[in-house]
């Protein structure tokens, strides 16, 4: 099914999607434990990998599903888990781990609403989770937020690609809302070159001497070089891969930003503002890390305001106020869970903004 | 003539050297962990997942490729390891409260699964490494850092026997509990943990060895004493054993 | 002649091997480790070494690194 589907149009939901777009994108090894509204993603890849012969495991806990893809990625296979908020959570631990250890983990992340279990509604509440994160030590993780199912196939392809180029993990951050919708999408052949990790690698010592894959750090000095080498490359990543998706700012008075599915309604309403006439743009960064704060701060000099959008309590905020540093206010609205805020409210929100 | 009847197994990395505690059985385990992937010729085709806790320096030993598992999380490791490269020998070498408390659940799964992985527990029944709190094989009425008066039931609840545990699970192949206070029970420790490993490389399912050990760092005894408190108060609650063997039914 | 050979730089000073030794031959030396604690040595001049490698299958460090039997 699979194989007939890469470089096929067809209508699908975003978490069978986004699994297709795995399984072309070479994922060796599936790893995963239920919940809402992600479970189809561990639903299909049981059949698939299964008829493909490859690695699949209904595990024990989130614990256990990402740790065995962190041990799956030691042998360099790709390998995916995927889950939802409240069990993302558990998967802190070996996010930190798995950036120390420079391997590229592919998590999709299906935001349902928390705090604590929560429930199934929408939300956007995770953006603080994947981008900052509650692992331990300094570390980032490559997060890339689709807004519709196309893209959350292409970023799938890219999510592995990511990974394997930078050795970090990557997380791609879906909501319940992306993951259930069902839209035409053209699943093309894996895009990327494959990387080659044959110099890291675990696959036994033979002929060459042992190779250890671990975090811990035998003295302060190796400690500190090998965070400012994480560093390094984080750098790497902020200069190389930032994503964005960028509308009438040119001329804007007020620029809207909003990422994920719910930047498809507020972009539905810039533009019908600009059919009205008012000086809207309207920006979604598609990397929330690497954040495009550059392209941000340009923006912010010529611009009288900016206001975010989200199903939160505006986490994104605080990264736009880094990236505007002071230049121009950043004012937020949304609300903290649930269906996403119509045109209608969005257009008051504009325009109660820009009065 | 001289023949050379013992030698360092040539497993073990040419530099290495132990940084455990003086007396400390976890040397012991190591060397005959070296000695049995020497008999097996496993070495060049071996990952191991490691795990926290005094036996996290395996790797410092052994001359073989390995991935450090967060505390708990070795037999989840393991299981990816082993999933993503079926042909490898994949084996685990952990603590009674890295295989046992914090990671019991990963650890009974992966029985239960029927893993084809090989994992070996030092049972030293107290958190060596963060200085002798109690565990989950803290004998009852021992003094941990942790349980100052003794364990009791009220606060503490009940050892765990794991060697028992993982016996029961159907996807185990072999499970023993050995012991290291003498010559001759080191000499069947050395044949369980290579039955543990064959289990594996005959597609049987998961082997299993729980190895009494010692701490005498927190134990407050001399490596002697140590021996002595195996038998004398551990071996009458943990009995040495060999609790399934699906190759001898 | 039987004989073992012990790295005294491995030699952690725990003495399991002198009680483990049948015929007493392995005893505590002048020389000392890092920790400062004195390690032992082998001492065989009448040749009475049995080559049963008891020593060296206690030793938690590995430092009786080999045993001949001859
Ligand atoms: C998640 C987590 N919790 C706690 C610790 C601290 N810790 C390190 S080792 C250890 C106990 C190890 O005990 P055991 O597994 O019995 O091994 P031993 O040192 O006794 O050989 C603990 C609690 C940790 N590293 N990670
Ligand atoms: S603390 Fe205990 S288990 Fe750890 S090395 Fe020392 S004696 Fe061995
Ligand atoms: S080989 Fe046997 S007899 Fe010789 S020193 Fe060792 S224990 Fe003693
Ligand atoms: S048993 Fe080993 S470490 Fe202990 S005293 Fe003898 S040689 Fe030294
Ligand atoms: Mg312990």
């Amino acid at each position: 099914m699979v194989e007939c589907l890469a470089g096929k149009k067809v209508l699908t939901k975003g978490n069978y999607a986004i699994a297709n777009a795995a399984v072309i994108a070479g994922c060796d090894c599936y790893f995963g434990y239920p919940i809402t509204p992600q479970s189809e993603i561990g639903e299909f890849m049981s059949g698939k990998m299964q008829e493909l012969k490859k690695a699949y495991v209904s595990a024990e806990s989130e614990l256990a599903a990402i740790n065995m893809a962190l041990g799956a990625c030691a042998t360099g296979k790709k390998a995916m888990t995927s889950s939802s908020s409240c069990a993302v959570s558990l998967m802190q631990e070996a996010l930190s781990y798995a950036t120390s250890d420079e391997l590229p983990i592919v998590l999709v992340s299906v935001m349902r609403c928390g705090p604590g279990l929560g429930n199934i509604f929408p939300s956007q509440g995770d953006y603080n989770q994947s981008t900052i994160g509650g692992g331990d030590g300094d570390y980032k993780v490559i997060v890339l937020s689709p807004s519709n199912v196309q893209e959350a196939v292409d970023l799938t392809y890219k999510a592995f690609y990511l990974a394997q180029k930078y050795r970090n993990p990557v997380i791609l951050l879906a909501d319940g809302l992306l993951g259930q919708m069902m839209e035409p999408v053209e699943f093309s052949e894996y895009p990327y070159p494959e990387i080659d990790n044959s110099s890291w690698a675990l696959s036994g010592a033979k002929g060459r001497a042992a190779r250890i894959i671990r975090s811990y750090s035998p003295t302060e000095d190796f400690q500190c070089e090998h965070i400012r080498h994480l560093f390094k490359k984080y750098r790497i990543i902020q200069e190389n891969e930032v994503m964005f998706e960028e509308l009438y700012t040119e001329d804007a008075d007020i620029v809207v930003f909003s990422f994920g599915s719910l930047s498809r309604n507020v972009k539905a309403t810039v533009k019908n503002l600009r059919a009205e006439g008012l000086k809207v743009g309207f920006f979604r960064p598609i990397t929330l890390f690497p954040f495009p704060d550059k392209r941000i701060s340009e923006i912010a000099d010529r611009v009288d305001k900016f206001l975010t959008i989200e199903v939160n309590m505006g986490q994104m905020v605080r990264d736009i106020k880094l990236a505007v540093n002071g230049k121009i206010p950043v004012e937020f609205f949304g609300k903290p869970v649930g269906s996403w805020p119509s045109v209608e409210d969005i257009e008051v929100a504009i325009k109660g903004a820009m009065s | 003539m001289e023949t050379q009847v013992f030698k360092v197994p040539d497993s073990f990395k040419k530099d290495f050297k132990y940084t455990f505690c003086p007396g400390c059985d976890h040397g012991i385990a190591i060397r005959l962990v070296g000695e049995v992937m020497d008999e097996l010729g496993i070495r060049e085709n071996t990952i191991a997942a490691t795990s926290i806790g005094c036996s996290v320096t395996i790797y410092d030993f052994l001359d073989m490729d390995s991935i450090e598992a967060p505390h708990g999380r070795a037999l989840a490791v393991a299981t990816g390891v082993k999933r993503a490269n079926p042909d490898k020998f994949v084996f685990t070498y952990s603590g009674d409260g890295d295989f046992a408390s914090i990671g019991i659940a990963e650890s009974l799964h992966t029985a239960l699964r029927g893993e084809s992985i090989s994992s070996i527990c030092i049972n030293n029944t107290t958190y060596g490494m963060t200085g002798g709190q109690l565990g989950p094989t803290t004998l009852m009425g021992q003094i941990t850092t942790t349980s100052p008066t003794g364990r009791n039931v009220e606060y503490y609840g009940y050892p765990v026997k794991i060697a028992e545990h993982i016996a029961l699970c159907d996807g185990t192949a072999f499970s023993a509990r050995v012991s290291l206070d003498t010559i001759a029970n080191i000499k069947k420790a050395k044949q369980a943990i290579k039955k543990a490993f064959e289990v594996q490389l005959q597609g049987l399912g998961f082997g299993f060895v729980e190895i009494l050990s010692t701490c005498p760092t927190n134990w407050h005894m001399s490596p002697e004493q140590a021996h002595e408190r195996v038998r004398n108060e551990m071996m009458p609650v943990f009995v040495p054993g060999v609790y399934k063997d699906v190759t001898n039914i | 002649m039987s004989r073992i050979v012990i790295d005294s730089s491995k030699c952690k000073a725990c003495y399991l091997c002198i009680k483990e030794c049948p015929k007493n031959l392995i005893r505590v030396s002048d020389k000392t480790n890092k920790l400062g604690d004195r390690v032992v040595e082998f001492s065989d001049p009448d040749g009475l070494c049995l080559g049963c490698a008891l020593c060296a299958t206690r030793c938690p460090d590995l430092a009786i690194t080999e045993v001949y039997k001859g």
